[in-house]
């Protein structure tokens, strides 16, 4: 008995798509004038959870997107110390109080969600495309190569990729840069394992025999029959890592390893408030909930999805 | 093929992917930009004590001498030594490691405790609220950051309460009872001495339970989905039909067959609660391995986080063999290949 993936990391479980509709290749049919996106959208409008996750990132990529222009103290974010205003609790002036230099917390966590979103983006990229080109290398070409990259593939896998990543950073030297690495080269394994599984599946299709059969070279089959057909999956799969990616981030920023200082990096800024803890909690509740609310909402919105392009997994 | 040349077949398998791993960490530790040596001499010392260090510990030798060293070193038992602590890794690791296993399988018996009992009822009561709740749970679960978590619980139930102490493995005032296993819990029960046994467990219960939210949420989750699908089968459907109480048909002919994606589920978590426990031990300073790690990854102390990476990828490969040959146990149908 031999099970593929079988390090994948908790929480980010793979999502394996395997629909009907999906496996017939483009263009996928249209019926009585509602097309196929339309009645996805539908399906996806119709589950309350996803609708509300959308709603938690847009709204999150919004901050992202105007956070610097609207924070009221936007220097904040920067080295600014105005220590007559240290440690005062949420009020009209400060919605989210000051630190222990006199920092607008509201201001810094504005500023900092445009870094952890960035971020999270490309870990995800980087990492999706380094899995989805071995993945694919390896199902494709199977023998040796196979062989030799699912072996790399194991070594990456049989260590936690927190533990990987804090080896990495401490390696590289604590910086933003440094950090978003070392979490890409300990994240693409996942994907290794999901594109190569996904492309031996594909590679066993009809279409794919007979793209073979007509003589289609084989950069013609993998871009034209086989990529766009396992593209759904991973593309699942990246929505909900997404949140994943940025705690991995905020984690090493909270042990140390993260940003620097006076970066306003959401884990470090926990950490920071930590020693100021029974008085000052809003040091460190609310850049907590800010994480939550993150990952709370990717996962919320690749729940959604799935359920959009996997109709069985709706139980 | 028998379970013993499938198990041997696997564990040779294993030696080259660990091997990769050693070149992996050892690449790793060597790319960095700082003086490990420089370091660990302190920025009082003068050149000949930082020379003295790098020839003591070898660190003058060309790399793929370091890495041959390292590993013939790995094979007869000589990790290499800790910079900080001025210790054999292999002491420090084998002083460190019980109290990581102690508090990963107490969080995995708390998720599995709960979990799976959650997972049931959410599939009996399917579409109902406490499937809603539960569903909402589970997500709230896998999203919460366990290091804020841990903060928190610390905050509100350690100091603002008093009920359970705020870090540490056992009252300093009990002490901790005879080295047997190096568990806390096991050794007092051991020793029959509850005074200690008290002590261990008020220590443990808040880095245990907040460790175990995540793993307890998709425990919850792969139970119910699991359970569901047995629940249509046909086989449930004839054993209600011939009158078999409700409760045993739950738990002899559904849960048993649906256990198995739990199980895996299971033992892929604890490799997921060990590198979730570095985060955890850090706040509770709770001195098992991931507080280990976080304090030589901050020093830039190369030796042992090669070995705990290596202790991570024997003990995540072994509970995967084991899930694997578990499977055949609670399933005759499934062959091993």
């Amino acid at each position: 008995m031999k099970r593929a993936g079988t390090t994948e990391g908790l929480g980010r479980e793979s999502t394996a798509v395997d629909t009907a509709a999906q496996r017939t290749p483009a263009p996928l049919a249209t019926r009585a004038g509602t097309s196929l996106w339309t009645r996805r959208f539908r399906r996806f409008r119709r589950n309350r959870l996803s609708v509300i996750g959308a709603a938690i990132i847009v709204l999150l990529i919004l901050v992202a997107v105007v956070g610097p222009f609207v924070a009221p103290y936007p220097e904040d974010a920067t080295g600014a110390v105005h220590m007559s205003q240290r440690l005062r609790a949420p009020s009209m002036d400060h919605l989210m109080g000051t630190d222990e230099v006199g920092r607008d917390v509201f201001s810094r966590l504005l500023i900092g969600s445009r870094l952890s979103l960035g971020a999270g983006l490309i870990v995800l990229v980087v990492a999706t495309v380094i899995g989805t080109l071995f993945g694919v290398v390896s199902g494709f070409f199977g023998g040796k190569v196979d062989l030799l990259v699912q072996r790399i593939t194991d070594v990456f896998l049989t260590v936690p990729g927190l533990i990987l990543a804090m080896a990495v950073a401490a390696a590289l030297g604590p910086s933003l840069v440094n950090v978003v690495l070392a979490i890409s080269l300990t994240w693409w394994p996942g994907y290794s394992r999901l594109t190569r599984g996904e492309v031996l599946r594909t590679s066993e299709e009809v279409f794919v025999e007979a793209a073979r059969a007509i003589g289609a070279p084989r950069h013609r089959i993998i871009l034209r029959h086989v990529l766009p057909n396992i593209a759904t999956p991973i593309l699942v799969k990246s929505t909900m890592d997404i949140g994943f990616a940025v705690l991995t981030l905020a984690s090493l920023g909270f042990i140390g390893l993260g940003s620097q200082p006076p970066t306003p990096d959401w884990g470090k800024m926990i950490a920071d408030g930590r020693g100021y803890l029974p008085e000052s909690w809003w040091l460190t509740v609310f850049p907590g909930i800010a994480i939550f609310l993150t990952v709370f909402g990717f996962n919320l919105l690749g729940d959604g999805i799935r359920d959009v392009f996997d109709p069985r997994a709706r139980d | 093929m028998s379970v013993g040349s499938y198990v041997l077949r696997r564990l040779l398998l294993l030696i080259p992917v660990l091997l990769g791993l050693t070149l992996l960490t050892f690449t790793l530790t060597n790319i960095v930009p700082g003086d490990p040596a420089r370091l660990a001499a302190g920025p009082q010392a003068s050149d000949e004590m930082v020379e003295d260090i790098r020839r003591e510990f070898g660190l003058d030798d060309p790399l793929p001498k370091q890495y041959l060293n390292y590993i013939t070193g790995v094979f007869s038992g000589d990790w290499g030594r800790s910079v900080l602590s001025r210790r054999p890794v292999t002491t420090d690791l084998r002083a460190y490691w019980p109290a990581t296993l102690e508090l990963v399988l107490a969080s995995m018996t708390l998720a599995a405790l709960i979990g799976i009992p959650l997972g049931i009822i959410s599939a009996v009561k399917h579409d109902r609220w406490p499937d809603h709740a539960s569903r909402v749970y589970a997500l709230i679960g896998v999203s919460l950051p366990s290091f804020w978590l841990a903060l928190l619980l610390q905050w509100f139930v350690a100091l603002k309460f008093g009920v359970l102490p705020i870090g540490g493995r056992i009252d300093s005032m009990v002490g901790a009872p005879d080295h047997v296993t190096g568990m806390y819990v096991i050794d007092s029960l051991l020793a029959r001495d509850f005074e200690a046994l008290r002590s261990a467990l008020l220590h443990l219960f808040l880095p245990a339970l907040t460790l175990s939210s995540g793993a307890l949420a998709t425990i919850t989750r792969m139970t119910r989905s699991s359970m569901l699908e047995v629940l249509g089968q046909d086989y449930v459907r004839t054993a209600r039909a011939k009158g078999v109480a409700e409760r045993v048909v739950l738990t002899r002919h559904a849960l048993r067959n649906a256990i198995m994606p739990t199980i895996t589920m299971m033992g892929l978590s604890l490799g997921w609660l060990m590198g979730g426990s570095v985060l955890v031990e850090t706040i509770f300073d709770w001195p098992g391995i991931g507080l280990y790690a976080v304090n030589s990854a901050l020093t830039l102390d190369f030796m042992p986080i090669m070995g705990i990476a290596l202790v991570y990828g024997v003990v995540f490969s072994l509970i995967n063999l084991s899930v694997d040959v578990l499977y055949g146990f609670i399933d005759p149908r499934i062959r091993y290949a």
